[in-house]
């Protein structure tokens, strides 16, 4: 039908399927984000990384490279849990800055001019609002941290041969479980603020905050109380306890010994809260962000 | 735009009262914190332009948004083509198409984008979405800015694009709140035309939400109008005007007296209202042509002739000042 027939008519051709239809939401967005050449060359950046990443496993296994490099194999760094995990941490602080950029206009922009009932007023519900905001950042942070991990963690395995795939496959797990319950925490985080607040640079610093002003609060106590419980108030310290938990390395007391011209002075042991209290607090936490995004995504709020 | 045979489609096809009911209420009550904004509503609305009416704080736009699922009814329901708002809703906005009172965007996004969004959140293909966002632009007289954002617009055009969107979609039923809110004369007449010609395509049925009398007289056949909640007045505009079609009001020069006497002893009721003007109502069998001839031969000129019907302010006055009626 030409754009110039001028007429009213229904709609009778094929419709999408119902559950795909929350995916229009990161399509459209990633055009409107993309759009700036600063965040494109942020995000380029991210990549970096990776590729250092991919290199170190490349020179691990190639000895040619290694002579002409004139490097000793036992100076390079293992290819351990360790490895992938320091790059994992390396790759979810770029993806908190991707998020602080991405996030918090997603849903204050359609609350400041009103845009929820356009989407709600169609066969479209809450929560596939909501799930088509948070693939956002589901998205565009998972190809920057677990998906880009799990294809080097595969590149590693082809180099290293199957054995070591089957003895660490449980790496790969810790990598993918670790990456997700930080990505579903910043985008739930930012969702949940951007509904609060309407302004974009009042929602960032807000984020920004939400992560250091407890981070520093909970060190002031820990260092007062001399334990480490008050990291169940900071984000950034749960998730380094559960990254660590997942890639194995978790301690949960740590002996501090406080010399003076070598002679002991004083030996202090630190305790963790436990893994289960770091899982139980992250899960309150998600649980408040999603009583707010219920609570604020409405096609109109009432004023009873 | 409607074509001529649509136009001049059988008269059983017009009267509303042939057609399936386009909006089922069966005790409708909605409340916002223990307070009852619309209160039992029962009745079976048909036209394919319905008018809401009523004062503000009467229950229009609560009415609309339960319809539309916004908030849950407090007791009864309400069907739209048959289905149910409580466990079809998602079903019926895939019918349903909604222009906003307030401005509703999204930010940084030209009209084409916006539109094409919303008919893809419908439901359509991306390519299909695409085209009709063009041709609902394009019908609405936004073509040639179809490109621009959104945030550049004036308030008339806000209000085309919002319509574009509801539309796009091609819906079976669109709810039009206040859509000529600020607009300046001529881009009223655009929306306006624009609205008759959706309900003469025969298309959509519409549903025009407006404290605009004059937009509800010039668009819909039927009226509801609310007051405190509850159905003030559910009528067909045309069946209230053929009812008072034989009121009539004549501008006379001459001596009024003989001609009233003579029109009293045909049987008809008259009133002398001063300023040379009498009105009569005609009672059956009685023509206009009688008028004239008694008129001619009390010596008296007609100078205008014009039917008087109840208005729809009058309609709405006297539901104001009456009770409640219930379908």
């Amino acid at each position: 039908m030409s754009v110039y027939e001028h007429s009213y008519k229904n709609y009778s051709g094929p419709l999408t399927p119902e559950w795909s239809r929350f995916l229009i939401i990161p399509r459209h967005a990633f055009r409107d984000v993309f759009k700036s050449k600063l965040f494109t060359a942020f995000f380029a950046l991210c990549f970096i990384p990776l590729l250092v990443e991919a290199v170190l496993i490349y020179l691990h296994h190639n000895v040619n490279a290694l002579a002409i490099l004139r490097v000793n194999v036992r100076e390079l760094i293992p290819i351990d849990a360790s490895f992938f995990q320091t790059f994992v941490n390396l790759q979810s602080g770029f993806a908190f800055f991707v998020a602080l950029l991405v996030g918090p206009p997603l849903v204050s922009r359609d609350l400041r001019n009103n845009a929820l009932p356009l989407y709600l007023c169609r066969p479209f519900s809450r929560p596939e609002y909501v799930a088509g905001k948070m693939s956002v950042l589901l998205i565009l942070l998972s190809a920057i941290t677990w998906m880009p991990q799990l294809l080097l963690f595969l590149f590693q395995s082809y180099l290293g041969g199957f054995q070591w795939f089957v003895d660490n496959l449980w790496i790969a797990s810790a990598i993918f479980i670790g990456s997700m319950v930080w990505i579903l925490l910043l985008a739930l985080l930012t969702q949940a603020i951007s509904a609060l607040v309407k302004w974009r640079v009042i929602a960032s610093g807000a984020l920004l905050g939400l992560f250091f002003i407890p981070s520093v609060f909970a060190e002031v106590v820990n260092v007062i109380f001399r334990t480490r419980w008050a990291h169940i108030i900071s984000l950034s310290a749960l998730m380094k306890n559960i990254s660590a938990g997942l890639f194995g390395t978790f301690e949960r007391t740590t002996t501090f010994v406080t010399d003076f011209d070598d002679v002991v002075v004083k030996g202090v042991v630190l305790t963790e809260p436990p893994l289960w209290a770091s899982w139980a607090a992250l899960f309150v936490v998600c649980a408040i962000c999603l009583a707010i995004l219920s609570a604020k995504v409405k096609a109109y709020e009432v004023v009873k | 735009m409607a074509t001529a045979t649509q136009l001049q489609e059988p008269r059983s096809l017009q009267d509303p009262s042939n057609f399936a009911p386009v909006i089922d209420l069966n005790e409708l009550s909605v409340e916002f914190g223990g307070r009852p904004i619309l209160k039992g509503l029962r009745g079976e609305l048909r036209g394919r332009a319905i008018g809401l009416l009523g004062p503000n704080g009467a229950g229009k736009t609560t009415l609309i948004h339960t319809l539309l699922g916004f908030h849950p009814p407090s007791s009864g329901t309400a069907h739209i083509f048959g289905k149910d708002i409580l466990t079809d809703a998602k079903q019926i906005r895939s019918l349903i198409g909604y222009m906003p009172e307030r401005d509703s965007f999204i930010a940084k996004m030209s009209a084409v984008q916006l539109v094409r969004l919303m008919a893809e959140l419908s439901g359509l293909p991306p390519e299909a979405a695409l085209e009709r966002a063009h041709e609902a632009l394009f019908y609405v007289g936004l073509g040639e800015a179809r490109y621009r954002g959104l945030e550049t617009y004036s308030l008339g055009m806000k209000q085309l694009a919002k319509l574009a969107q509801a539309m796009v979609h091609g819906p079976k039923l669109i709810f039009l709140d206040e859509p000529t809110n600020g607009l300046d004369p001529p881009a009223r007449a655009r929306m306006i035309r624009l609205i008759r010609e959706i309900r003469d395509s025969g298309q959509a049925n519409i549903v025009l939400s407006s404290h605009l009398l004059r937009d509800v007289e010039e668009c819909c056949e039927e009226i509801l109008i609310l007051k405190d909640g509850r159905i003030a007045v559910y009528c067909n505009l045309e069946e209230e005007r053929k009812a008072n079609r034989k009121f009539l009001v004549l501008e006379t020069r001459g001596d009024q007296s003989k001609f009233a006497a003579a029109v009293a002893n045909l049987g008809c009721e008259y009133a002398l209202t001063g300023d040379h003007r009498v009105k009569i109502v005609l009672p059956d069998g009685i023509e206009v042509r009688d008028l004239y001839r008694i008129a001619a031969d009390q010596q008296m000129q007609i100078r205008r002739l014009s039917y008087k019907r109840d208005s729809l302010e009058d309609i709405f006055l006297k539901a104001m000042e009456n009770g409640h009626v219930s379908l």
